[in-house]
């Protein structure tokens, strides 16, 4: 009988461990999940930090540019240097066909030929003279340079021929290819050429699509709360207003952008694929984060504040603004911060709204056209060049360091500035 | 120029303030009380500065161009013109006065494009007259009418309080305007395609209604087994099921465990980073399923001998799982601590472990509210867009086969309006179909969670 006990008692006692291990494990599971997510991410988009260039020596020929002697600036800028180009490239290999020769051209970015101009252009005595010019390596060999390309598979399933490897490593034997940091990546707008292609188009639409955002969800959502919280009678049409807000917290993103298609665009004649539209769209679905941020903040004000300040004679609406409003501002900012971040992360409506178009010039106002870097994100990925494949992830890490820096910026807002009541 | 008018208008503004103020320290200077303080009659007069301004502004915007249309098409009214040629001729002057026409110049189009930019400017410029007389006609009638013991105050703060509640409706309107988007594109898709055929038709191609010419006649027999939603409303719970069996085992235990079990310093370090799953993107988690976990899971079943597409519903479910983790962690979290500590106190005292009161007593006592985590994290899961596009196919298959691709609501919504669309063609209209179910399934599981949850709070506050 004792013994049946002691059985039941460690039965119960192994239960009670099993089961504190499975909520260890799904906390250890979850954790792992976050771990090998950023570590394939970085792992996969540091190297596009990096641009491989090749050293080249160019010889700037003034006959074979149609250049006359002492050329002026705007000569310079006329000049033909495609053959130039053309030719240091083939000088790579002197025994080298046509083909070959082909083959050597495509070696480097097509943007080629005004990488060399612009080494004219910063210095025009070099006419008639050889130098070595950094140009910038074609997408497939800056990833054979990286050693993220498969150079074992069979020649005509590669982009990169047999005889662009060899003069390849031939360069990199005589130290002719060198590793940069990568700054267009950071200046360029999108590119067809995964070695030219940039951010800053998406980068600029990001930020302005934010700032339409902001400047709209932010003075609606504040003022709407502050009626809600403070002045609202209730009544059936409040609760009305509050079950909105609720639901429209949790509707899901590509409705807001169907609402964007057929209100914004198709009846308003808005702008398509701008960040203004998308602008407006994202403040719509921020509007309900951050009303209920900003009531959660006044909320949290003592009723006693306000008390004081009724007692003193001021107006309700004096009370509301000059003591009730300033003091729940760092939790509404936080609120809003975080809400923007949510917004910047967002994709689906900005697709729907027409921010997917290719757009290879950097927006210079929220009435031009342009993506965002989630939208960015998803046209690169769904390209099929290799080399696409590690800017998605730097693009990624741009993007996520964004959110880390402004939730950062939310979390010491709160702490630094709320106060504590109690 | 509007830029210029409206700088011009708020500077009226700060100058009717001054002058409110001004009128206010000369009342206090003759002795006489004042019935608010002197910066209240200034916004009162800011406040009549505004309003007509507001008012000529917005109608303006919405009379100024149907007026001016009107005034350039009555030219052609008698000259035997369709509507919609005469629309296009409209569009045409208009994009010639801004010098973006790019088609054939008729001396017609010339002579209206000409015609349309003198309108324009007169109705600008009466504009400016309009507006600044009506300004200054209002500011000066309301500054006589300030005295001494004339209220401010209170027609201020009315005011006031009427914006604060006008940008309370700003959520009503939201919802009125998705409703609005979805409804009409909706009931026009359903005038061509009969609803049965939709809820019950289990083919799914809408690649085959290409657009068609506007001036072919509208064939509903050309759509039929085009548009039965049946395989993308399954795909749909398909994948978000596949989401929640991967959601629900790890987000409730987690939670259980960060309520009950871990000390505060792990839970102080654990809560936040799980969270921050939730704050990641999900055009990254879209990626990482399509470049990661498809391709391992592809690759994991063929050396199992098993058929895998790279595309897998398990993919993007599994992924869409992740995401949902902490939604479900963090609100049974919640629920889980703020049962009361008298029911724990009471099973401990029979004797019971820690497990079994979990179990028997806080797990049932908190099961509204875990019940409510758990259909936030479905309507998510069904809502979610970005994984499905880029981590599941795109072609809608019947098939409760977890490793081969399926389709859904929100990635068909892309596939259909990513691009140009042409309103009115039943492809476009098919999709704001799709986004109106989608819209009414998450709003019901919305509102039974919302309601669920706060029922349960009640009970125990």
């Amino acid at each position: 009988m004792n013994k049946n006990k002691e059985q039941l008692l460690n039965k119960r006692y192994k239960a009670e461990q099993r089961f504190r291990l499975y909520g260890l494990s799904a906390i250890f599971m979850a954790l792992l999940f976050l771990t090998i997510f950023i570590f394939k991410i970085f792992s996969t988009g540091y190297s596009a930090f990096q641009k491989t260039w090749l050293i080249v020596p160019v010889t700037f020929d003034a006959e074979l540019m149609m250049l006359d002697q002492n050329p002026s600036k705007e000569d310079l800028q006329d000049a033909d240097y495609y053959d130039i180009a053309l030719k240091s490239m083939a000088d790579l290999d002197l025994n080298a066909n046509e083909d070959q020769e082909n083959e050597l051209k495509r070696m480097v970015s097509y943007f080629f030929e005004k990488e060399i101009k612009n080494e004219l252009l910063n210095d025009p005595n070099l006419i008639g003279k050889t130098k070595e010019v950094y140009l910038t390596a074609s997408d497939d060999l800056d990833q054979v340079f990286k050693g993220n390309y498969p150079r074992d598979l069979p020649e005509d399933q590669r982009r990169v021929s047999d005889y662009q490897l060899k003069i390849f490593d031939q360069l990199v034997a005589n130290g002719k290819v060198e590793s940069k940091f990568n700054i267009s990546f950071f200046t360029n707008a999108d590119s067809r050429e995964a070695e030219l292609a940039g951010i800053a188009s998406s980068f600029m639409g990001s930020i302005f699509s934010i700032l339409v955002c902001l400047m709209i969800a932010f003075p609606v959502a504040v003022l709407a709360a502050i009626y809600l919280e403070e002045f609202a009678p209730k009544n059936r049409f409040t609760d009305f207003i509050e079950v909105n807000i609720n639901n429209l917290a949790a509707v899901p993103s590509i409705v807001f952008g169907l609402l964007g298609l057929g209100v914004l665009l198709a009846i308003f004649h808005l702008p398509r694929s701008t960040p203004l539209v998308g602008g407006i769209t994202l403040s719509l679905m921020t509007l309900p984060t951050i009303i209920i941020a900003a009531r959660a903040s006044l909320k949290a004000v003592p009723p006693s504040i306000r008390e004081a300040a009724l007692a003193m004679g001021a107006s309700r609406m004096q009370t509301t603004i000059h003591h009730t409003v300033p003091l729940s501002m760092p939790g509404t900012l936080s609120g809003t911060i975080i809400g923007l971040a949510q917004a910047l992360g967002e994709t689906a409506p900005l697709i729907l709204i027409g921010m997917v178009a290719f757009v290879n010039t950097i927006p210079g106002s929220p009435m031009d056209p342009a993506a965002s870097l989630p939208v960015q994100i998803y046209i690169w990925a769904e390209s099929a060049e290799r080399g696409f494949v590690e800017k998605v992830s730097a693009c990624i890490m741009v993007l996520l360091g964004f959110l880390i820096i402004m939730n950062l910026f939310a979390q010491i807002i709160r702490h630094k500035f709320e106060k504590k009541w109690s | 120029m509007n830029l210029i008018l409206f700088t011009f208008i708020v500077l009226l503004g700060f100058t009717s303030y001054y002058f409110g103020r001004k009128k206010a320290y000369t009342i206090q200077s003759t002795k006489k009380r004042l019935t608010a303080l002197p910066q209240f009659y200034g916004y009162y007069l800011a406040i009549w500065c505004a309003i007509p301004a507001f008012i000529i502004f917005s109608l303006w915007a919405i009379f100024e161009p149907t007026i001016v249309k009107l005034l350039i098409l009555s030219d052609y009214s008698n000259q035997g013109y369709l509507d919609d040629e005469l629309n296009l001729l409209y569009e045409k002057s208009k994009a010639l006065s801004r010098g973006q026409f790019t088609g054939e110049i008729t001396p017609f189009i010339e002579a209206s494009a000409e015609k349309y930019l003198s309108l324009r400017s007169i109705a600008q410029s009466s504009k400016v007259v309009i507006v600044l007389s009506a300004i200054i006609a209002s500011v000066a009638y309301a500054y006589k009418r300030i005295s001494s013991n004339s209220r401010t105050r209170e027609p201020v703060e009315k005011f006031l309080n009427a914006v604060l509640f006008t940008a309370s409706l700003a959520a009503i309107l939201t919802t009125v305007g998705i409703v609005f988007s979805l409804i009409f594109q909706t009931i026009d898709f359903f005038k061509v395609i009969p609803l049965f055929d939709f809820v019950f038709g289990t083919h799914w191609y809408p690649a085959k209604a290409f657009v068609r010419d506007s001036s072919e006649a509208l064939d509903p027999t050309m759509y039929s087994d085009t548009f039965g939603a049946v395989p993308i409303f399954a795909g749909t719970f398909f994948i978000a099921f596949i989401a929640m069996c991967v959601a629900i085992p790890i987000g409730l235990m987690s939670g259980i465990y960060l309520a009950e079990y871990a000390s505060t310093k792990v839970r102080q370090y654990a809560k936040p980073l799980i969270e921050i799953l939730a704050g990641i993107p999900t055009v990254v988690y879209g990626f990482f399923a399509a470049l990661t976990v498809g391709p391992f899971l592809k690759e994991l079943g063929t050396s199992m001998g098993l058929e895998v597409s790279a595309e897998s519903a398990l993919a993007a479910g599994g992924v869409m799982g992740i995401m949902i983790i902490p939604f479900i962690s963090s609100l049974s979290d919640d629920v889980i601590t703020s049962v009361p500590q008298s029911l724990r106190d009471g099973s401990y005292a029979m004797g019971a472990t820690k497990s079994e009161t979990i179990k028997r007593v806080i797990f049932p006592a908190a099961l509204p509210g875990i019940v409510g985590s758990i259909l936030l994290g479905v309507s998510r899961a069904i809502g979610e867009t970005m994984i499905v596009v880029m981590a599941s196919g795109l072609a809608a298959n019947l098939t409760l086969n977890p490793l081969e691709s399926t389709s859904t609501i929100t990635a068909q919504i892309v596939v259909i309006l990513i691009g140009d669309q042409a309103f009115g063609d039943p492809k476009t209209q098919a999709a704001f179909a799709l986004g109106m179910s989608l819209f009414l399934v998450t709003l019901c599981l919305n509102i039974v969670a919302l309601r669920v949850v706060k029922k349960y709070r009640e009970k125990y506050e």
